[in-house]
Parts: C-alpha cells; sequence; structure tokens
C-alpha cells in the first residue's frame, strides 16, 4: 500500500493534516472513477451493464460529495470560496475569481487558522518566520 | 477527530467564529515574545520534545567493548486555561447578537499570552526552560524611574550587543509599567520617548505582559528558538445547565542559542 498523499514526512504532520491529506486524495480517486465511468459508459453497447455502470457511477457521485462537504467543513476559506462558484449561474470563471478574492481578503484581515487545522491561527508574529 | 472535542460542543458555527474571533483579536496584541523570537512550527499535538542535537554519554553499558549515549531532547511544556461561556449568550448569537459576554475568554487569553510570555523571557524551572533574562551573559542594566534616561540604557544595552558582535536589528519587549511609563513621556522639544527608542533599536517595541522590565534582543534570526507543537487552539471540556466550559491550549519548548544576544533592562528601583 502506498502512501502518496503525503508530500511532506507522515510523522512530522499533525494529525488533522494527514485526515485531511486522505480526504484530498479519496476526492481526487472518486472524481477519477466518475471520469472512467463517463468513458465506459460512452463505449459500451450493452444496455444491461450501461445501467449497472451508471449505477456505480451514481455512487461515485456521492462519494465525491461526502469528500467535498468534510474539506470544506475543515477550511472554511475553501467553503467560502465554493460558495461563491457552486450551484450559481453565469460566468463560472468571473465568479471564481470575485469569489476568491473576497475569501482570501477576509480570511487575511481575520488572521484565519491554516488549512486543516483546528488551531487559532496565530503562529508567528514577527515579520521573520523561520518555516 | 481531534482532541479539542470541539465538535462535541453545544455551539454553533457562527457561535465558534465569535469566540475565537474574540480569542484571536484578544492574544495578539499581547504575545509579545511570538514579535521578537523566530517561531518553528506549529508540528501539531502529537509532537511531543525539540531534538537539541546533542547526546549524554553514558556511565555504564550493556557489555565489555561498548559504549551508548543517549539522545537529549527539550520535552514540550502543554499550557491550559480554562474559560467558560454562558449557554444564554451564545444562544443570543444565534438571534443574531454581537455582543456576547466573552469576558472569561478575555481574562483566559491574557493569563495565555501572560504565561508564554514570562516563560519564554524568566524561563520555567519545572519545564527545564531557561528564559531570554536568565541566559543572557551580559550584566543587567537598571532602568530606574527617570525615564529620560532610558534611551541612555537602551543604547547602552545596544553597544553591548554590538560590541559582542552580535547584529541587530534589535527588539525591545517592555512590561506593562514600563510601556505604559514609556507612553505617557515625551522628551524636551516634545519628542515622544517611544519613538526616541524606537530610533535606538530599529526593530519592535513590543508590549509584553509576563515580562518585569524590559529586554533589548537581537532579532537577526537562530539566536531565540520557539518550537510550537500545536499552537494556542480553543478545545471543549464539558457544559452544563448554566455554561459552557472551554480552554485555551498550546504546546511549546523555547531555548535560548545565543546567551549573548540579549540584555536585560531590570525594573525601576
Amino acid at each position: 500500500m502506498g502512501f502518496d498523499q503525503y508530500h511532506e514526512p507522515a510523522h512530522e504532520l499533525p494529525e488533522e493534516t494527514r485526515t485531511f491529506a486522505r480526504l484530498c486524495a479519496s476526492l481526487t480517486e472518486e472524481a477519477e472513477a466518475i471520469g472512467w465511468y463517463q468513458q465506459r459508459l460512452a463505449v459500451e453497447p450493452d444496455r444491461e451493464a450501461r445501467a449497472i455502470m451508471r449505477d456505480a457511477q451514481g455512487e461515485e457521485f456521492k462519494h465525491f460529495c461526502m469528500d467535498l462537504e468534510f474539506l470544506l467543513r475543515r477550511t472554511p476559506l475553501w467553503r467560502e470560496i465554493a460558495e461563491g462558484i457552486l450551484f450559481g449561474e453565469g460566468d463560472i470563471v468571473e465568479q471564481g475569481e470575485e469569489a476568491e478574492e473576497a475569501a482570501v481578503d477576509g480570511a487575511a484581515a481575520r488572521g484565519a487558522p491554516v488549512t486543516g487545522s483546528t488551531s487559532l491561527g496565530i503562529g508567528n508574529l514577527s515579520a521573520r518566520s523561520t518555516t | 477527530m481531534s482532541h479539542l472535542l470541539r465538535e462535541h460542543a453545544p455551539i454553533s458555527e457562527t457561535a465558534w467564529r465569535l469566540v475565537d474571533d474574540e480569542a484571536r483579536s484578544r492574544l495578539t496584541p499581547a504575545l509579545a515574545a511570538r514579535k521578537l523570537v523566530d517561531f518553528a512550527g506549529p508540528h501539531g499535538w502529537e509532537y511531543s520534545a525539540t531534538n537539541l542535537g546533542r547526546a549524554q554519554r553514558l556511565a555504564d553499558a550493556p557489555c565489555d567493548g561498548v559504549w551508548g549515549a543517549q539522545r537529549r531532547l527539550l520535552a514540550l511544556t502543554e499550557l491550559r486555561v480554562p474559560f467558560s461561556v454562558g449557554l444564554d449568550e451564545l444562544h443570543d448569537v444565534e438571534r443574531g447578537a454581537r455582543d456576547i459576554d466573552l469576558g472569561s475568554l478575555d481574562q483566559a487569553a491574557r493569563r495565555l499570552a501572560t504565561a508564554e510570555n514570562s516563560i519564554v523571557f524568566h524561563g520555567w524551572e519545572s519545564v527545564s526552560i531557561v528564559g531570554i533574562v536568565q541566559a543572557a551573559k551580559h550584566d543587567p542594566i537598571i532602568l530606574g524611574e527617570d525615564c529620560e534616561r532610558y534611551p541612555r540604557h537602551v543604547a547602552k544595552a545596544v553597544e553591548l550587543l554590538l560590541g559582542a558582535g552580535i547584529d541587530g536589528p534589535y527588539g525591545l519587549a517592555l512590561g506593562p509599567e514600563t510601556y505604559t511609563r514609556v507612553l505617557e513621556t515625551s522628551e524636551r522639544g516634545g519628542y515622544p520617548l517611544l519613538d526616541h527608542l524606537h530610533n535606538i533599536v530599529a526593530g519592535p517595541l513590543v508590549w509584553a505582559p509576563g515580562i518585569q522590565g524590559a529586554v533589548v534582543v537581537s532579532m537577526r534570526g537562530g539566536d531565540f528558538l520557539f518550537d510550537s507543537g500545536e499552537d494556542i487552539s480553543i478545545g471543549y471540556d464539558h457544559a452544563d445547565a448554566q455554561s459552557v466550559k472551554l480552554y485555551l491550549s498550546e504546546s511549546f519548548s523555547f531555548r535560548v542559542v545565543t546567551p549573548e544576544a540579549a540584555v536585560a533592562l531590570g525594573e525601576a528601583t
């Protein structure tokens, strides 16, 4: 079994960051599976087989959404940006840019916690940082 | 699930945001040490010790012809300060109130910041942390009560550091009483003493609850190391019919690498 979801030594990562990374990896796998079923459905001529694949793809949609919701709940900044983009109408890129700008500026002003952490995100207060 | 058990607290997301924001706003002005020393991490709650990079050779051995050494570590210190928030106040948050009573949190934040500053500057023997003032190699300079002489004392401290080959910029941590005296003082011509001191050290002047007197430190980097395990967080303890019991907590170690890089300015006598 591989541990490719970690880009830093796992033993140096906080528990919540490891959980965050596992769910990010899971989200990626669900998105890949959705794409694979989409391709299989595009070429499969057997009606019964297609029905099974469509059912299986529905499962992957559910898994993807559950992973995403978990990550958004743990990452207020991500959630705020997502709220500005998802389930809307109009220009997606434009909405994305506006949502990012508003959320990042607001988070910076609040000193929001770092991604995947439950701390207050205060950290280093000097002008210089060592890590 | 995090050990902080925040998910179990009867507190809505809106109220959590309010509590976290209040804690952050109260802590940030008072966490003086973090404005002056090197900060590494946070490494997480499971991080238990700082590697000192040294080993202690052992007197005995498991068998002939073998010698052993034990690595030296500095165990992290955990700080925890309880506080409570009234359930009625939390319910009012859901009604749109934004002026809820967080007095207990404010006191806890002040206590935690004071404790952190005190440990960094004055040490804590029980956890083997030697503070900057204890470690400083230079003789302390007595500030006295005559504020107009403070620039001379601070300049002398900077001169001591330069003489020891310790480069700047330098920072000046001032205990609350000293800070107030400095703030209230204008020199001849109305020039604020705070600005004059700032020009001498070429770095920040910080209000530092938990510090007695004042301390000049070099901020060139690598001299004073704050190693954060879990950065300051709010956890849930329990709830009763009237209030929710929470706590502020953090874990860290601190060590002085260069005792020549600081000069203590003793309290007024």
